[in-house]
């Protein structure tokens, strides 16, 4: 094969080359040349989303279920604005994605052409790193160091911006292993006297707690394991953030629950009270931390993460170590086993965790005549666990109740849009986990707001027959934004409700899938049964509660022991320094 | 008028530095960021700087590799030392950056900008602008009758020392290079 090709075939021929199985995508005017190539072959599938907001979380949903970069092709302007939301996303949660975009062809970059965008500009802050091809000669090297930016260090988006000229134009083809990767070389390998350090606090902790975070799911399978062995080994407490939900069993004997602002009394509570913390893969994000000066006042603090500046950021630790998850875990276990795997007892700090668990801190009130929004989750989680089961989520409420009424035992099973906080993330995020999992169980747990952001990807749902079941939780409010108004505006709920919502049963059909309507929690069970055995796209309108609040919560602006339980507590909770936090 | 009777500033290298005092707990650093010379870069860092509302109060940059296509970008910016020390991490996780160095945290270093500064006026006070640059090391390298651009390459804090003195001398226009740096004795940067 001659490695004379033009711009269009180098595209394709780099995707094949890097393993590419899928692209989302959306064709148009600046794109055409790569679309014809797409056309003339059947390695790559290309999926037609219906916004290119899709593509981009789509792609996303397929890279978070799989750990293989998600891939987007979407044409100049307007193709590509529309994807900002999507790399933003991607790169607030570390996920990696090459998104590949049609630019006006090189002689007319500058006149404000047709269809026209400053592209790489615009997406200079939205991605990890980004170019303009201007030669042919360099697409493939950059496509190669594209998926390399992207998939190593801190896994983020990339883009790469092709002229429609350089498309055509012919060059030389390099292959991956020829093109100048090196450049960006991440350090994966903890500091070994840092890692001692932190062995050293292991042995030595009274009260420790592990707070694991997305970084363990970036870092793939074997840091999963790892985790795993550390836990069992140590008998130490364990909590996640959202995004690492899964990387430790929620069945497991260590697992505390879910922490931060909605996470359990006896996570939150451990965390303030422990005299070692162990963060691993996770970012001290505000939603953790809460007050920043009465964050955990009491511990010694080990980070491990890649991003030197994910370090020190919000919080000061005393044993820093930058590395890969899986390769420092590695060490510390074989230097922890070395050492004799030695620990302080620690039955004292579980007997406490015990008590604050015995407060019970999910409880809600039953009702037998409206269907409770947790008590939907409750039976979706009862009906599905042990399935082969994948779930996404949009953002709101809905979110936070998936999070804390279901489990998940393995990494890579939960998608959701944690540091953006996307409404409309996960409906194309559910569409491009079942393109990678065609024969698993994905449900998207939705609110009627959220959903409809990005309803017009059912339509892809229904053109690639991807089963994928909405199951949204219909408050007929801007739940999340409902309950802040209650909390902090003196239940002024100002713009928070949905007028005017769809019939989603009739809207289903038109979509040319299956709706189903429950509003009776007598019925809920079988109505869930039904959504699962129908083999085909389900649009679920759950009704619920429409005033129900997402407890526990810590309010913005306050320490982790200062956390809201249940209604009762929410009087005047929130002061005016927290009020203008987010 | 002399250099003496200026007011002193807040910097421990001048006797009359006029640049604004920091706040408290506030450091000034001088970094140095050596980087690919691709389209854009220079971009990535000021945005990498105003995104994240970082201070900027010089930047130069220029190619210093023609062959390997490297620049260096000089960088002086101010923040508490945790802000300073996530500048530095934010610098160096770009992809197209390959070292930053913090020539304020390694001590021994060299600090110059160049300015030009443009001075009008006759009699009395054209004597005295001539006089003042003489003190201060600058070079006049355009004259007229009526008017003077002196050359002075110095320390930003001598820099500004000379343009007060021109102040009241006729001063008419500054343009200055913001500060280039290296490490002072035979080791390179990085
Ligand atoms: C409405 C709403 C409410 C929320 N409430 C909560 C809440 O109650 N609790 C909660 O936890 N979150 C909550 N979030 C999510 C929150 O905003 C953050 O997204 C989340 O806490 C960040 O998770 P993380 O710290 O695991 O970091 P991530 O964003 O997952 O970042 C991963 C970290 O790991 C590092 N890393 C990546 N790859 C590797 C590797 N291979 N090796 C080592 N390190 C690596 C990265 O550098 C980064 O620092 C909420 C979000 C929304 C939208
Ligand atoms: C694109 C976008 N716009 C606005 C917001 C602010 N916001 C956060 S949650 C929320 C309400 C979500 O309502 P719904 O999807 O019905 O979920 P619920 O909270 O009711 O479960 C809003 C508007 C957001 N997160 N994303």
């Amino acid at each position: 094969m001659s490695t004379e090709m033009t711009g269009a075939e180098i595209v394709v021929q780099a995707l094949k080359d890097q393993g590419v199985e899928v692209v989302f995508g959306y064709p148009g005017g600046a794109v055409l040349p790569i679309y014809d190539e797409i056309f003339k072959q059947n390695e790559i599938r290309h999926i037609l989303v219906r916004h290119e907001q899709g593509a981009a979380h789509a792609a996303e949903g397929y890279a978070r279920s799989t750990g293989k970069p998600g891939v987007v092709l979407v044409t100049s302007g307007p193709g590509a604005t529309n994807a900002v939301t999507g790399m933003t996303d991607a790169l607030m949660d570390s996920i990696p994605l090459v998104v590949l975009t049609g630019q006006v062809p090189t002689f007319m970059i500058g006149n404000d052409a047709f269809q026209e965008a400053d592209t790489v500009g615009i997406t200079r802050p939205c991605t990890k790193h980004n170019w303009l091809v201007r030669d042919t000669d360099q697409l493939a090297d950059t496509i190669h160091r594209g998926f390399h930016v992207a998939t190593h260090g801190r896994p983020g988006p990339v883009l790469i911006d092709i002229p429609k000229d350089v498309q055509f134009a012919t060059g030389t083809y390099v292959a991956p292993e020829q093109a100048r990767t090196h450049t960006y070389a991440p350090r994966t390998r903890g500091d070994r006297a840092a890692i001692e350090a932190a062995v050293e606090l292991l042995e030595r902790a009274e009260r420790p707690v592990l707070y694991t975070g997305g970084g363990v799911i970036n870092s793939g399978p074997r840091a999963s394991a790892l985790l795993r062995e550390l836990a069992a080994e140590t008998g130490f407490p364990l909590t996640s953030t959202l995004m690492g939900l899964g990387a430790y069993p929620a069945s497991g004997p260590a697992w505390i629950g879910m922490l931060g602002m909605h996470g359990t009394y006896e996570a939150n509570m451990t965390m303030h009270g422990c005299d070692a913390m162990f963060c691993i893969g996770a970012r001290f994000d505000d939603r953790i931390t809460g007050k920043l000066d009465a964050f955990s006042p009491g511990s010694r603090k080990v980070h491990v993460d890649i991003d030197p500046s994910s370090i020190n950021k919000n919080i000061r630790v005393d044993v820093p170590i930058v590395g890969d998850i899986a390769e420092v875990l590695e060490e510390m276990l074989a230097i922890w086993r070395e050492r004799g795997a030695k620990k302080r007892d620690v039955s004292a700090w579980w007997k406490q965790i015990e008590e604050w668990r015995a407060v019970k801190c999910l409880t809600y009130k039953a009702s037998t005549s409206t269907i409770k929004p947790q008590y939907a989750i409750e039976r979706l989680e009862a009906l599905t666990r042990g399935m082969d089961r994948y779930v996404t989520t949009e953002v709101g409420q809905h979110q936070m109740w998936a999070a804390q009424f279901m489990g998940f035992d393995e990494p890579n099973r939960w998608m959701t849009s944690g540091g953006l906080g996307t409404m409309g993330y996960g409906t194309p995020a559910s569409i491009g986990v079942q393109v990678a999992h065609p024969e698993s169980l994905v449900i998207n747990v939705a609110g009627e707001a959220s959903w409809l952001m990005n309803m017009q990807e059912m339509g892809t749902a229904v053109q690639y027959r991807l089963p994928v079941k909405q199951f949204i939780l219909n408050n007929e409010r801007l739940g999340m934004v409902r309950q802040w108004q209650q909390l902090l505006h003196g239940e002024r709920y100002s713009h928070s409700w949905s007028e005017a919502l769809p019939d989603f049963v009739k809207l289903a059909e038109a979509f040319g899938c299956k709706g189903i309507k429950c509003d009776d929690p007598a019925d809920l069970d079988d109505a869930i049964r039904e959504m699962l055995a129908y083999d085909g796209p389900v649009i679920f309108d759950c009704v619920v509660e429409k005033h129900e609040n997402c407890f526990p919560m810590i309010p913005s602006g306050k320490a982790h022991n200062e956390m809201l339980l249940g209604e009762a507590s929410t009087e005047g909770a929130i002061g005016s320094s927290g009020a203008v936090l987010v | 008028m002399s250099p003496m009777t200026l007011k002193p500033g807040s910097s421990a290298q001048s006797a009359y530095n006029l640049r604004s005092t920091l706040p408290e707990s506030h450091e000034r650093h001088t970094l140095s960021v050596l980087v690919d010379n691709e389209p854009g870069v220079l971009a990535r860092v000021i945005g990498l700087f105003s995104g994240r509302g970082y201070n900027i109060e010089s930047l130069t940059v220029a190619e210093t590799d023609h062959a390997s296509h490297l620049s260096r970008i000089t960088i002086v910016t101010t923040g508490t030392p945790q802000v300073i020390d996530q500048i530095h991490a934010q610098l160096e996780r770009m992809v197209p950056v390959h070292g930053v160095t913090d020539l304020t945290v390694l001590g021994a270093h060299i600090e110059r900008e160049l300015a030009l500064v443009k001075v009008a006026s006759t009699g009395e006070k054209r004597v005295e602008a001539l006089r003042m640059a003489d003190l201060m090391q600058a070079r006049c390298v355009d004259v007229t009758l009526e008017s003077f651009v002196f050359e002075i390459a110095q320390t930003s804090d001598q820099i500004d020392a000379f343009i007060e003195l021109m102040r009241p001398l006729g001063l008419l226009e500054v343009a200055r290079t913001g500060v280039a740096a290296v490490m002072r004795g035979k080791e390179p940067m990085e």
